[in-house]
Parts: structure tokens; sequence; C-alpha cells
């Protein structure tokens, strides 16, 4: 077997092509994701039946399905419905990249509402009680007491999750778009070279992680400062 | 407990009751506390001290009886809860300082929040009361950066910061080193001769007989005995009471 270093060496650049879209999918359900990972949270720990309920079974289903799944369930199974193809959502939903958008940010959600919520309850309940006798709301006491020791405590976790998402991006390679999987798959069709390729891929995805963990890791030292001797 | 004719009740429990599932935790416990007056109480663990004074902030809600609090009854669907809270100062044995802000944070947030100061007037009266306990120069810190006694002076600093009419104090010096003791409760001490109405839950007797205008001790969730220091610690009248005296006052 040949391998072929100049190879890998080439193809990253057109491989780094692919880094924009992965990290566009990235940002975007990282941000709906944590958009609904905070309301998810919220609904379970809101002590009412009704809230709870419907988020303990998002979070259900989404975490207890595969990504890929979910993802051609929306992909392909949306566009059954006459009456969504109707719609003025159409025009969002029949895009690749929206579909993928969707189904990242569904998954990211189910998995951060579970993060956020056991960062919440992991808060001292000591602290709530300082600040009901203080004479704090119960907003008051969740802005300013709970919600940024909650974060801290949700970090490390936050942090796995996103690099989980990263690599759950390369899926969106099988609804045709050209992410960095999506671009090496292309490439290896032409090249007949997945070893090389897909390591150059790989090479690509290491280094974005290696940029979150630290993103992770700077942030972890913000939030860390009070609790260092 | 001498009531004086112009004595002006700001705590009044009139047969209160609390359970928690089929226990009961406070069996029908009655007491005035006058404006200015400090009260220990004191008895066994499990006798419903804790549960007592965290009825009168309502981090407890009573199941039967009466509480007044500073003119405002306590009952289960009032609007005004944080009002009433706010006029009480509330002091934990764990401290329970905010730890993600510095000392400084921690004194001006409720009154910020709460009285809605302005961030210089909140710190001005920060800086006053961390004076008053004796630790201006921590203001910049975080609390882990603290001894245990700075904690809770720290915490002590905090309730007074939101001007409060009464202070209730659940065992403050239970989770301290005993060399860091003495500096709480000098400070509190300091408080109960600048005439604030005190609800001390200690066994601090030494604090109790120096300060207290009347001693309580509660057992299984009945206020069993209530006199000034001397009469309670020279001749308690209760045989509970004075088994009790006995075991802490021995060791």
């Amino acid at each position: 077997m040949s391998f072929d270093l100049m190879l890998i060496a080439a193809s990253l650049p057109k491989i780094a092509t692919g880094v924009l879209l992965t990290l566009k999918l990235l940002a975007l359900s990282l941000l709906f994701g944590t958009a609904l990972g905070i309301g998810g949270a919220l609904m379970r720990i809101s002590g009412s039946r009704w809230l709870a309920w419907p988020a303990f079974a998002y979070s259900y289903v989404f975490r207890g399905t595969p990504l890929l799944v979910q993802l051609f369930v929306i992909y392909y199974g949306l566009s059954q419905f006459e009456g969504l193809r109707a719609s003025f959502l159409w025009s969002i939903l029949r895009e690749p990249f929206w579909c993928a958008v969707i189904a990242l940010s569904l998954n990211a959600g189910a998995y951060s509402a579970e993060i956020l919520r056991a960062a919440i309850r992991g808060v001292d309940q000591g602290l709530h009680e300082a600040g009901r006798a203080l004479g704090m709301s119960p907003p008051q006491r969740f802005l300013h007491v709970t919600a940024p020791i909650a974060v801290r405590l949700a970090l490390p976790a936050y942090g796995n999750e996103a690099i989980g998402l990263l690599k759950g991006t390369a899926l969106v390679s099988m609804i045709a778009m050209n992410d960095i999987t999506g671009v090496a798959r292309t490439i290896v069709a032409k090249t007949f070279a997945p070893y090389e390729i897909f390591i150059a891929a790989a090479i690509v995805y290491l280094s974005l992680t290696w940029v979150i963990q630290h993103a992770v890791r700077v942030a972890e030292r913000h939030f860390n400062r009070y609790i260092k001797k | 407990m001498a009531i004086s004719e112009h004595s002006e009740p700001v705590i009044v429990l009139e047969g209160v009751t609390k359970f928690y599932g089929a226990f009961q935790a406070l069996k029908g416990c009655s007491m005035v506390v006058d404006k200015g007056q400090k009260i220990v109480l004191c008895g066994p663990s499990g006798s419903g001290k804790s549960t007592l004074i965290r009825c009168i902030n309502r981090l407890e809600e009573h199941d039967g009886g009466r509480i007044v609090v500073a003119g405002t009854e306590l009952t289960r669907n009032m609007t005004n809860i944080a009002a009433v809270q706010s006029e009480v100062g509330m002091v934990f044995q764990q401290f329970n300082l905010f730890p993600h802000l510095t000392v400084l944070e921690n004194l001006m947030l409720a009154p910020r929040l709460v009285r809605k100061l302005p961030r210089p007037q909140a710190r001005e009266i920060a800086m006053h009361y961390l004076a008053r306990v004796r630790i201006p120069e921590q203001a910049a810190k975080f609390p882990i950066q603290l001894s245990g006694g700075q904690q809770q002076r720290v915490a002590i600093a905090r309730a007074l910061c939101m001007k409060p009419q009464i202070m209730l104090f659940d065992e403050p010096t239970s989770a301290l080193d005993p060399e860091m003791i003495k500096e709480v409760l000098d400070v509190m001490t300091d408080l109960a001769r600048e005439g604030m109405t005190m609800l001390v839950v200690t066994h601090e007797m030494g604090f109790a007989r120096s300060i207290a205008d009347s001693v309580m001790f509660m057992d299984a969730g009945e206020i069993v005995e209530q006199a000034p220091p001397e009469e309670f610690f020279g001749a308690a009248r209760n045989a509970r009471t004075r088994q009790f005296l006995q075991q802490i006052l021995t060791h």
C-alpha cells in the first residue's frame, strides 16, 4: 500500500474550503441549540407538569435517536407534507443548509437542556435562600445568582457538547453538502485515495477542536477565578 | 420576659405549627419580640429552633397559628412577601455568600435590585457596613479568599445593607473554627448594643448571658422555657432545660 504525504498536503487547502460551511453550521446550531437548551431546562425545572413533560419528551427523542436519522427525517420527510410545500416555510425547508441547521440545533438543544438543567440544580440551595432572605424576587435570584453560577458548572460539559456538535456536522455530507467531510468525499471520488484525503480531513477537524478546547479553557479560567484560593 | 408599657412588638407568634409530612416540627409556638429586644434561642438539634426563625422570614411556611412581622401578617396568599423579607435580615450557619461576586458586590446586590438604589449609593452603604464589621480592606476579594470568620462578618454586613428592622441569626458560629468565633460574636455584640432587634439561635451561652434580654429553650417543637439569662442559667424551672444546660455547660 502506498501512502502519499504530498497528497495530504496538497488536499488540505481544498478541504479547507469546506471549513466555512462547517463553522457556519456549528455556530448557528450552537446558537439555536443553546436557546432551545435554555428554554428546555427552564421548562424542566418550572415545577409545572405541562411544561416539564414536553421538554422531557423533546430531550428524550432527540438524545435517543441518531443525528443522521433526524437529519434524514427532516430533509427527506418534510417534503412529504403537501401543506408544508405550499407554505412560505418551504423556501427555507427545501434548502439542505437549513435542514441541517434545524437538525443540528434540535439535537444540540436536547443535550444542552440536560446539561443546563443539571447545572442549575447544582447551584447551592443555600444561595437561593440567601437571595430570598434579602427580598430578591425569583427572576432576580435566577439572573444574578443561579445563572452565573450554573454557567460555570455547565461549562466543561458544554465544551464537550460543542466538540460533539462539530463532529456531528460531518453528517451533513450525507445530504449533499460541501462541508469538510463533503469536500473530502468529493476529492476521494476523484483521486481514489481515501486514506490520505480523510486523514487530511481529520487534521482539519482536530485543529478546529483545538480552537474550541482553547476557547472553553479561556472561558473556564474566567469563570473559575472566584473558586481558586 | 419584661414587657414594658411602651413596648412595641415587631414579631408576634401565636400558636405556630409546622409539619414536614407527618413530622410536626413546631407544636404551637408563641412568642412576642419587642423592638430592640435580643432573644437567644437554644435547644437540642432537631428541636425546631431553625424552623422557627426560618418561618419568621418565610423561608419556611407555617401551617397553623399566626405570625406577624413588622406589622404584616405572613399568610399563604400574601403578595408582598419580599417586602417583609427585606425588613428581616438573616445570617446563616453556612454564610451563603454569593461565590461569584466580590465582597463589595455581595453587599451591593440586594440594595440595588430590591431597594433600587443607584450604584454609588449602594457602594457607600456597603463600605459603611464593611467598616462596621471591621473588614473594609477585603472589599475587592471573593468570598473564598476570606477566612470563615471574615465570611460570616461579610454575611452580617450584607444583611445590614438592607437596613432591616430585625436580624435573625441561625447558628452563626457553628461552622466556624474556635479561634474565629469571637470576631463574629464581637460584631454581633456591637449590633446588639446599638439597639438592633435580634433573634439568635446559638449555643454560645456566654454570648447569651451577656447580651440576651431573654433566653428561650426549645425541645421537640415546643418553647419549653423563656426567662432572662440570669434566671435561665441560674434557676431553670424545667427539667429538660436543666438537663440541656448541664450537657452544654459541662464541656
